[in-house]
This record gives C-alpha cells, structure tokens and sequence, in this order.
C-alpha cells in the first residue's frame, strides 16, 4: 500500500512539476522569442545576471519576481471574496485535467505494474470535459466581480463563447469514443499502438475541430475576444494585479500544455511512436532484464509524449501570431452554424462507416 | 472510513443549499448552487457511480450554471431589496403546493432508508457505475422512459426556438 501511494505521490509531483514549473514559466519566454522571430524582431534578451542573459531565458525568473512584488489591488465597490478566489478557480482545473491523462503506458519495474496516469478513470474522457468546463466560472466570476464595465463585457463575452465551443467539443469527443469504444484514456492510448489507428485518420474532421474548439476554449488568439485588448481594454482579468493577473497568465499558458496532452492522447498516437510497438522496442533493449528495458521504454515513452505535446503547443502559438483576432458575431456564427452542423454531421458518418465496416 | 469522507461532504453540501435561499445576492446565490452540484457529484462518486457524478458536473455545474450566471449577468442584478421577503396571497397556492410535494418526497426518503438493510450493503459487481453498465441498462430495460424523455427535450428545445424567434416564417 505505501508503495502505490509512493508511487502516485511521484506522479502528482511530476506531473505538478512539469506543467506548473517547467512549461508555464517557460513557455512565457516561448511565446516572446516565437512572435519575435515570426516578426524579425530579437525578443526578449535583456534580463541578465552578471551580464549572462542566457538568450533571455532569465526573463521567467523576472515576470515571476514582478508578480511577486506588485501590489495586489482590489477596486472600490468589487466583491472581495470572489475577486480574490476567480483566479484560483480559474487555474484549478487547468491542472485538474491531467489527473487522468496518462503520459506512458503500463511498465513491469521490480515485479510491480506501473501505469503512468494518476487516476486511471472509466470516464476519463468525459472527466476531462467536465472539468474544462467549470473552467468558465473563474472567468466569468472575475469579470463580474470586478465592478468594471470593460471586465463585465469580458466576463460575458468569455461565457457565452465557452458554451458554444463546450457543445462542439463535447460533439467531437462522441465521434473519438464511437470510434475507439471506451472513454478510458489509457485504453485510447494503447489502442493507437497501430499506426494506422491514430485518431488523426480515424476522425480527421473531429481532430480539426477539436483543436478550434479547444483553442475557442482557451480563449487565445484567432478566439481571444474576452481579452482583446484593442476594445475592452483587457476584458475579464482588467482589474487585476500581481499574483493575481499572474495566476490568469499562467492558467492560460497550462492550459496550452492541457490541450496539447488531450489532443495527443485523443488524436496524436499517445505515447507511441510510429511502427514501433512497445513489445518491439522492449525486445531492443533485452539485454538490460526486465527492469531495465521497461525502465528504458518508460523513458522513451514519456519523451515521445511530451515531444507531441510540445509540437502541439507550437501549433497553438504559430496560430496565434498567425491569424488576426475574429469578431464576436464571427465567432458565434463559426461555432453555431458551421462547427455545430459539421460535428453532428461527423457522428453520423462516422456511424455510417462503423455500421458498414462491421 | 467512507463516512469520513461522506460526513464533510454532506454537511457542506446542506450549508451550500442553505446559503442558496439566505444569500441576497443573485450572483452569491449561483455560486452555493454550484459549490452543491459539486458536493453532489462528490457524493456520487462514493456510490461508485462515476458516471452519474461526471455527467452532474457536466450538465448542471458546467452547463446549466453558467447559463444562470449570463443571464444574471446580462440583467446586471443586484442585491435584492428585503422587502421582497413579504408573504403575498397569490403565493399561497404556491407554497401549498411545493410543501406538499417536498413532504411527499421526504416520506419517501424516510421509507425507503428503512427498507434498506444498511448494516450489510449487498455487494457490487465489479462493473457497476461504468458507462458501459449504464448504457445497456438504458437501451434495453429502461428504452420506453429514455426516449419518452429525449422527445420531451426535443419539444422544449423547438419550444424555446419558437419562443425565441420575433417572426415565424
């Protein structure tokens, strides 16, 4: 029993390790180099410490400080408890989700079976929805507890936008677990062992609309409308300073890394590599015994899934510095009266062929 | 052990749903609601009845709250005034009605827990709460109420568009 909570404990950590600490402040100085080159700019490289700037990379220890130390405002006449919890709520769930997204298959160490997901949940896909879903209310609360027009505008904008995208995803995930039979997220991610399995060939629509809807989810540029900073100043998280505005920041930034993670384990092949079985590469690395090779394929496992991750994320910021920002009744009629009819339309063609390959 | 973690969830969920009807403000109210669909959804699970939880989530926290809260927003109200606590005859009828209904449903809880042999729950099957458990028993010895009430739904939703729609052409 101490073992299996030991072991979980290390996934927790792990997992809280990556995304919180590596991704989110990383992928802060990411974005700045991405656009910078995208527009034949340098981009950040003027934090240093004693004239080393490591190509600007210190500048995530800067934002870090800066929000540490800005003074926490609070406007006059805003509900203080809940503008003071909208952040929390926001980025909770972004880190909720990857309780059950496994980042490796299953591994004999030491006589013991290790799956690489903290919670291996029947409903995992559905799991995942539910939580991006509560999502919307630290947005929403923000906004309207700001007393602020600009931010009330934000906080409306961000929830009728949510829901429209939410009835989407929810649509394409239908069409992935039609296909795959099963809403557990380790049994999508073994069945894509097959090359040919991969969700990209199986639900190609529904792998195109998923990554809109998810992008629409998380409210980033062509979708950022809540934010656009040109009309509504900076729409639900205007009135808001230091940690705060930070925990908005990062929320937006985690939730790039839980996107990508969802979209490699529904659609990407999970943590296999193209023609490689895991059977193959354990049988590669046989002179090592049992412990060793699984060790071995564990950690080649997990690199080939947070490599996808990683390309997933670049998909996201090339799109955004890419595209313009769309207008709000542009956004409502591309949810409503295109992707709504296209995603529907997808489960009955993808019925269609299960019922004729059967 | 399970009563641990029952107990607290419980309890919170009743402060919740209190804090529904004593808040004055609309937007506060929301927010316990949602804190208790959560609750609900956590007491759920302890049955291991994970999908039932998740679609609670889903459809009531996720879906159905954030609608209340665009609107509450959109009508941009306010604290309500305390004057609106005063009883009114034409809410008479009202009140009758929903005590009669809510000490019918408590005399069926009341019942039904002393039917229940709690000192030794029968035992589980390995499958129960799953989706796949949950789905045959829906398409086959529950098929007549399921789509008696996935018409009653479509209607509602032609209803709204009806409502919704200035002009009909």
């Amino acid at each position: 029993m101490w073992v299996d909570l030991a072991i979980t404990l290390a996934k927790i950590l792990f997992i809280i390790g990556v995304t919180v600490g590596f991704f989110a402040p990383i992928l802060t100085w990411v974005e700045r180099k991405q656009s910078a080159i995208m527009q034949d700019r340098i981009g950040a490289n003027r934090a240093d410490i004693l004239g080393f700037t490591a190509i600007g990379l210190f500048h995530c220890i800067a934002d870090a400080l800066k929000m540490f130390t800005k003074e926490d405002f609070i406007p006059q006449g805003a509900n203080k408890i809940l503008h003071t919890i909208s952040p929390i709520i926001a980025v909770v769930p972004a880190i909720l989700t990857f309780a059950v997204v496994p980042f490796g298959g299953q591994y004999t160490i030491f006589d013991k079976e290790v799956n690489l997901v903290i919670s291996d949940l029947d409903v995992g896909l559905l799991f995942v929805f539910a939580i991006a879903s509560l999502a919307t209310y630290g947005y929403v609360i923000a906004g309207w507890s700001s007393n602020n027009n600009w931010s009330l505008l934000g906080s409306m904008r961000t929830a009728s936008q949510m829901i429209s995208y939410e009835v989407t995803m929810g649509l394409t995930i239908v069409g992935v677990l039609m296909v795959y039979e099963s809403m557990k997220l380790t049994t999508i991610g073994a069945i894509q062992e097959d090359f040919f399995k991969w969700g990209l060939f199986l639900q190609p629509l529904g792998f195109f609309m998923f990554l809109a809807a998810s992008i629409a989810e998380n409210k980033r540029i062509p979708f950022d409308n809540p934010e656009a900073e040109s009309e509504i100043v900076a729409g639900y998280f205007t009135e808001y300073s230091g940690l705060k505005f930070g925990m908005f920041f990062m929320s937006e930034f985690i939730e790039m890394v839980t996107i990508g993670a969802i979209m490699t384990i529904l659609f990407f092949g999970a943590w296999h590599i193209p023609f490689l079985t895991t059977a193959t590469l354990l049988s590669w690395f046989d002179f090592l015994g049992t412990t060793g090779s699984n060790i071995l394929v564990m950690l080649i496992h997990v690199g080939v899934f947070f490599s996808k991750v990683v390309f997933f994320i670049w998909l996201q910021m090339t799109i955004r510095w890419t595209l313009p920002r769309f207008r709000y009744d542009q956004i409502m009629k591309l949810g409503w009266k295109i992707l709504l009819p296209l995603s529907l339309a997808n489960i009955l063609v993808t019925g269609i062929f299960i019922l004729v390959l059967k | 052990m399970e009563l641990l973690i029952f107990y607290p969830i419980a309890g919170l969920c009743v402060a919740l749903a209190l804090g529904v009807i004593l808040n004055t403000s609309p937007v506060g109210s929301a927010m316990c609601l949602i804190g208790m669909m959560l609750g609900l959804a956590g007491i759920f699970v302890l049955q291991q009845a994970h999908f039932i939880a998740v679609l609670q989530v889903i459809i009531y926290a996720g879906a159905i709250m954030v609608l209340f809260m665009f609107v509450i927003m959109l009508l941009n109200l306010k604290q309500a005034a305390s004057a609106d606590w005063v009883s009114r005859d034409k809410n008479l009828y009202i009140t009758i009605l929903t005590s009669a209904l809510a000490i019918g449903i408590l005399y069926k809880i009341v019942d039904v827990t002393f039917m229940a042999d709690l000192d030794s729950p029968a035992e589980l099957p390995d499958t129960f709460g799953t989706v796949a458990t949950v789905g045959e028993s829906l398409f086959t010895d529950f098929v007549l109420p399921f789509e008696v009430a996935s018409l009653l739904l479509l209607a509602a939703m032609i209803g709204a568009v009806v409502l919704a729609k200035p002009k009909l052409d």
